[in-house]
């Protein structure tokens, strides 16, 4: 696939205050790359609130992306207790955040949406009891 | 107009430096993360009374050009030393959201 560049991350579940690092890291990444700001922000804010998705509801999992010359390619994959409606869960303002989490400011139920307006295309897999991985792709090139 | 700017036209305290030249091209007010992250746009100056650390992935995600807490809500000194850390402008005021909005209105 002629990939330029593959990062992987393992998410910790357990701490709140570094979430959002390995958003941080891809985009420090893809900076250096000199890749379009444009899609740098994509990326960023897609991957982010998949990576709060996975520390907040799923604790934990693993991410990896791929940069290939025409998009960037991240899968997150948790052993969270998966997602019984799909439907459900992507509709603007639903949430099951708790209470402590929602005094920080999560819990909007704006992060899956997020996912899929930044980005080209996503694909949620997931399995009650077993865990969810969710696919996204940023093309490089065209605007999503 | 640049963070810098902002110092003397709102009279407001520097918590933490970061970028003080970073471009300013609007303005965002919101408290909820993910509507933020879905809505501020790139440069924007982001108006919030949240304070704790995972406001400073937002604000860098988002690219917005600084953090400005209202109504004299301030921030953690290991809060802040992660926002130098990161390069991000944090600013502080006693004026209400609204107010501060107001204000920059005028200036933009
Ligand atoms: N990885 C996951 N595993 C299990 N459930 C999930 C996962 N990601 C999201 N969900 C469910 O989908 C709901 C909606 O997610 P979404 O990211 O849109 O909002 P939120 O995380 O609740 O709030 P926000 O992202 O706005 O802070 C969550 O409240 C949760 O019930
Ligand atoms: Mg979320």
């Amino acid at each position: 696939m002629n990939e330029i560049l593959k990062l992987h991350y393992v998410v910790d579940g357990n701490n709140f205050s570094l979430a959002g690092q390995a958003a941080s890291d891809v985009k420090k990444m893809l900076k250096t790359l000199g890749m379009a700001p444009d899609v740098i922000r994509r990326v960023s804010i897609a991957m982010y609130e998949g990576e709060m998705n996975m520390v907040i509801h799923a604790d934990g999992g693993e991410i990896d992306v791929d940069v290939t010359p025409k998009a960037v390619v991240m899968r997150l994959a948790d052993r969270g207790p998966g997602i019984a409606d799909i439907d459900l869960v992507m509709q603007e303002g639903y949430s099951t955040a708790p209470d402590d989490i929602r005094a920080l400011g999560f819990g909007a139920g704006m992060g899956l949406p997020n996912m899929k307006k930044y980005s080209n295309d996503l694909k949620i897999e997931s399995q009650l009891g077993i865990g969810t991985t969710i696919t996204m792709r940023v093309d490089i090139n065209s605007r999503g | 107009m640049k963070n810098k700017d902002l110092l003397d036209a709102l009279s407001c305290t520097v918590l933490c430096p970061g970028n003080l030249d970073k471009e300013i091209k609007g303005c965002y007010i919101g408290d909820l993360l993910s509507w933020v992250m879905g809505r501020a746009q790139e440069g924007d100056i982001w108006i919030t009374i949240m304070n704790h650390v995972n406001v400073l992935a937002v604000a860098s995600l988002a690219d917005v050009s600084c953090v400005l807490l209202a109504e004299g809500v301030t921030m953690e000194e290991p809060v802040l030393q992660k926002a130098q850390e990161q390069n991000i402008t944090v600013l502080q005021s006693s004026k209400t959201a609204y107010q501060l909005a107001a204000c920059i209105a005028q200036l933009l």
